[in-house]
């Protein structure tokens, strides 16, 4: 089974470093049978990274109104979602449109999960913010679990 | 009578960078009076969180400024640290940079030219719609930028933010095997590049032309990329070390971004138009007739034919990484020695979007007093503006949705940079009547 972990977002900007904070600390666990890796969001890097695998997991900054920063959402993607509102980006592509362009390319992994923390700032600095800090710890730990269930026991 | 109409078109769920572009145009009796752009973020926070890092921190620092562009950022600080140490990198350390930074133009031009720009041309509201009906053409693009990727992978140890680039050279140089290796998906690469200069020469284009001067590092004998002299179109000239005499940055009220123009001339553009300009007698054969046979004029001054410029430069880019590995013999040594003194030392190289120049000053240890980024976005702010204002006083008959798409489309004749700018356009038109 190809897993792949994929932390989303800038490490320069605060609490949208969760993403690769969460890689961090996976790495720091040394979780075997999988593949950590680190993305700025841009959509042909994140589609190259997943194509392939059979289970890819990824960990992204989420805005929300009202904010409840910390609070995680997991979301997974394994059919065409409702018609959604279409980001007018003078530039680039966001997470959901590398989805639909992997789609359209035959090129989405098996199974695609996505936790989304909601953050409370995403202004230049480094470091989280407490809750979004913590937040970061439990996902580690949910993902480490949700990796060694999904990866058969190897016998030395 | 006043009527009022003002819309917001974005604010995507996932969080990416703070702030957003805004454009807000004013019209009146039919006259565009104000035209405002803030899609800019100036990266002071890293010329602040430079200060007081070791001078070897610099490239990697300032590579997370962009996501697209990391190399400019990287080799334009090491340019500029290696001049406040008195050290020159050349012959093939120098040659290794070239071919790193074509690495980053194939994927940064591939990413622009398909996924970006080209919907724009084919009435399609984005890459995914585009990929619908065309999907083998997407594909083509999406394989040109891998063996840009794969070129980044090799030489910078990965594709995003590579981490082999140090100052004085690299941390460790690659074998011929390992480029060797390359040259099939480059060559493949090479015919996609060909043909994509094809396909965009087919596009319709609107009749657009500008009057920027056109700012863009030159050298002597081969196209400007990882270094060379900033040249302008009409004639002016200056050394790297003078870039800041030359180029005023001034507060304009609209905008916490600064507005830059050529001290006592006004605004200018850099980047692909301005390096054709300059410099396409120096593309290789194939590109310039690549050019040809595209219809490109000596001197493109139709800001929606950068795509086709781009393009062009995708064929050279490729070419001359397939040149470099051609002719690479391995260096004695990764990196030359670059022992820190006090001073202060300056850095251009041509990012995919135009010219970005770094300045740091030194103490004795190395430690980074100050810094100073003044990357190609912030440069080319006035003139994108200026380029909106008459393209809306050409355009008044559209409505509001059509105008908000051409004008995206303007700005993203620009290819304004991923993390330097920010994400979100958002537009608001005044529309009043007296």
């Amino acid at each position: 089974m190809r897993i792949v972990v994929i932390g989303v977002g800038n490490s320069y900007r605060t609490d949208d470093g969760v993403g690769p904070a969460v890689v961090e600390l996976l790495e720091r666990r040394n979780v075997e049978g999988v593949v950590l890796a680190r993305s700025l969001g841009e959509a042909t890097e994140l589609i190259d990274r997943w194509t392939g695998a059979d289970l890819a997991i990824l960990v992204d900054a989420v805005l929300a109104d009202p904010a409840h920063p910390g609070r995680v959402h997991r979301l997974v993607v394994h059919r065409p979602p409702a018609e959604r509102g279409r980001a007018a980006s003078s530039h680039g592509m966001d997470l959901g449109e590398a989805v639909e362009l992997a789609r359209v390319l035959d090129r989405l992994p098996g199974e695609l999960v996505l936790y989304a923390v909601e953050v409370d700032r995403v202004g230049y600095g480094e470091g989280l913010t407490p809750a979004v800090a913590q937040a970061a710890e439990r996902l580690a730990e949910n993902i480490a679990a949700e990796v060694a269930a999904r990866t058969p026991l190897t016998v030395p | 009578m006043t009527h009022r109409s003002d819309r917001s078109l974005s604010v995507a769920g996932l969080a990416r960078v703070e702030g957003e572009g805004a454009m807000h145009i004013r019209v009146d009796d039919g006259e565009v009076t104000d035209v405002r752009l803030e899609i800019y973020e100036p990266p002071r926070f890293f010329e602040a969180l430079l200060r007081g890092r070791g001078y070897t921190e610099a490239p990697d620092i300032t590579a997370r400024v962009c996501g697209i562009c990391p190399v400019a950022y990287q080799l334009s600080a090491c340019r500029a640290i290696e001049d406040a140490c008195g050290v020159t990198v050349d012959g093939t350390l120098a040659d290794l940079r070239r071919l790193l930074y074509c690495g980053e133009w194939i994927e940064s031009h591939a990413l622009h030219i398909y996924l970006l720009h080209a919907p724009d041309f084919l009435g399609y509201d984005g890459a995914v719609e585009l990929a619908r009906d065309h999907r083998s053409i997407v594909e083509r693009g999406l394989a040109i930028k891998k063996a840009g990727n794969e070129l980044l992978t090799v030489l910078g140890g990965r594709a995003i933010h590579p981490v082999n680039v140090r100052v004085g050279g690299f941390y460790r140089a690659p074998s011929p095997a390992e480029l060797a290796a390359l040259v099939p998906a480059l060559r493949r690469a090479l015919d996609d590049a060909l043909s994509t200069v094809e396909w965009v020469a087919r596009f319709e284009y609107p009749d657009f032309h500008h009057d920027h001067e056109l700012l863009a590092l030159v050298e002597p004998d081969r196209y400007a990329i990882e270094s060379g002299t900033p040249a302008t179109d009409r004639g002016l000239s200056f050394a790297v070390r003078d870039f800041e005499a030359h180029i005023v940055e001034e507060q304009v009220p609209h905008s916490t971004a600064l507005h830059a123009s050529l001290a006592g001339r006004g605004r200018y553009l850099t980047g692909p138009l301005a390096r054709y300009a300059l410099s396409q007698h120096l593309l290789s054969p194939l590109a310039r007739q690549a050019a040809g046979a595209a219809g490109l004029d000596v001197d493109c001054r139709n800001p929606f034919r950068s795509i086709v410029v781009r393009a062009v430069e995708l064929v050279y880019a490729v070419e001359e990484a397939l040149r470099l590995i051609d002719a690479y013999r391995p260096p004695q040594l990764a990196a030359v020695a670059v022992p820190p003194r006090a001073g202060v030392g300056y850095g251009a190289t041509e990012a995919p979007r135009g010219t970005l120049f770094h300045r740091y000053a030194l103490a004795a240890d190395g430690t980074i007093t100050s810094a100073r980024i003044v990357p190609p976005t912030a440069q080319n702010q006035a003139s994108i503006e200026h380029d909106l204002r008459a393209l809306v006083g050409q355009r008044l008959h559209l409505d509001d949705h059509r105008l908000t798409h051409e004008c995206e489309q303007a700005i993203r004749n620009y290819d304004p940079c991923i993390s330097c700018a920010t994400h979100f356009l958002t537009l608001s038109v005044e529309r009043s009547h007296r």
